[in-house]
C-alpha cells in the first residue's frame, strides 16, 4: 500500500511538473513573408503609340523598350541647363 | 534603365510651390490631398533651406511591406504604384512611410478615410494607359507619353530633378562641381550680400 507521504510527494511532483510546463518558452516571432501583388496588371509605358498623346516631342517605336528609354534619356537632359550654357 | 528617382537641390529650391501646383493641376488632385509639398527648415532664418517632398519610390518600400491587402507593386522603372480598387484605406502605409507620402481624401461622412492617393511619378496606375479610368483614379500618365513628372519639368530653378536615377545624379553632380561650394555661390549671400556678422546666432524661438 502506498503511504500518504509518498502520495503527497508524487502529487507535489505532478503539480510542479504541470506548473513548470507554463514556463516553457516558444518562439513567438512571426516569420515575415513577402506579400505578392494582388491587383490588376499594369501595361508598360512603351507599349503605347508615341503619337497617341498631345504636346509631346518624344518619339519611340511602339513596343520597343530601348527606344522609349532613349527618348526619356534625351528628355532628361532638358533638366540640365549647363548643357545649354556650354 | 536605372530606377526612376527624384532629387531636390536644397541650394536652389526657392519654396515657390510651383511643383505642388504643377502636380495638382496635372493630376487634378482633390482638395485636401497633397501628393507633393515643400518643406522648409529654419524658416525665416538666414540660411533657410527648402526641399520638395513626395513619394520617394523607395527601393525597399515600407508601404508595400505593411499593406494588408498587397495592393502595391513596383514597375520595371522602379516606380511604386498601387491598385485603388483593392485599397481598403486602412492607413497602415501612412504610418509606415517616413516621408508622409500616402494621402487620404476625407470627403466621406464622419471623417471617413477614402482610398489612399500618392505620387505616381506621373505614371498612372493599373488601368489602360492614358484612359479616362486611369486619369480619374491615378491622374496623368506622362511616362507613357514619353514625358517626365510634371513637378520636375515645371520647376523654375531646376531644383527638383526627376527621371532616371543615374542621369539626374550625373546632372546634379556636374552642377555641384561647377557652382562651387554651397551657399556662397547660389544661396543667401549671392542674392542678398554677405551677412554683416557671420557668427550671428539664429534668433531665439526660431522654429523650423
Amino acid at each position: 500500500m502506498i503511504s500518504a507521504s509518498k502520495l503527497a510527494s508524487a502529487a507535489a511532483a505532478l503539480v510542479a511538473a504541470a506548473a513548470l510546463s507554463g514556463c516553457g518558452e516558444r518562439d513567438q516571432v512571426i516569420v515575415y513573408e513577402q506579400g505578392k501583388y494582388q491587383g490588376k496588371h499594369d501595361t508598360r509605358p512603351w507599349e503605347n503609340d508615341a503619337g497617341s498623346s498631345l504636346y509631346t516631342t518624344s518619339k519611340w517605336t511602339k513596343g520597343d523598350k530601348s527606344s522609349w528609354e532613349a527618348a526619356l534619356r534625351s528628355r532628361n537632359q532638358s533638366q540640365n541647363e549647363y548643357a545649354r550654357v556650354e | 534603365m536605372a530606377r526612376m528617382k527624384f532629387i531636390c537641390d536644397a541650394e536652389r529650391c526657392i519654396e515657390c510651390n510651383g511643383c505642388v501646383t504643377a502636380c495638382k493641376q496635372e493630376n487634378e488632385v482633390p482638395w485636401g490631398v497633397n501628393r507633393r509639398r515643400v518643406v522648409t527648415l529654419n524658416d525665416g532664418v538666414p540660411g533657410e533651406r527648402s526641399i520638395s517632398v513626395a513619394c520617394m519610390h523607395c527601393s525597399d518600400a515600407p508601404c508595400m511591406a505593411v499593406c494588408p491587402v498587397d495592393c502595391f507593386y513596383r514597375t520595371g522603372e522602379g516606380v511604386v504604384l498601387h491598385d485603388k480598387d483593392m485599397c481598403i484605406g486602412c492607413g497602415y502605409c501612412f504610418y509606415a512611410c517616413p516621408f508622409g507620402a500616402p494621402q487620404f481624401p476625407q470627403a466621406g461622412a464622419f471623417g471617413m478615410r477614402g482610398k489612399m492617393d500618392k505620387c505616381t511619378f506621373c505614371s498612372g496606375g493599373p488601368e489602360k494607359d492614358n484612359s479616362k479610368e486611369e486619369f480619374a483614379k491615378y491622374g496623368s500618365n506622362r511616362l507613357a507619353q514619353g514625358k517626365l513628372p510634371a513637378c520636375a519639368e515645371m520647376c523654375s530653378t531646376k531644383a527638383l530633378l526627376g527621371g532616371d536615377g543615374n542621369i539626374i545624379a550625373d546632372i546634379f553632380r556636374a552642377r555641384a562641381l561647377k557652382r562651387g561650394k554651397g551657399a556662397e555661390v547660389w544661396g543667401w549671400s549671392a542674392a542678398y550680400g554677405k551677412p554683416d556678422n557671420p557668427q550671428q546666432q539664429a534668433p531665439k524661438g526660431a522654429k523650423p
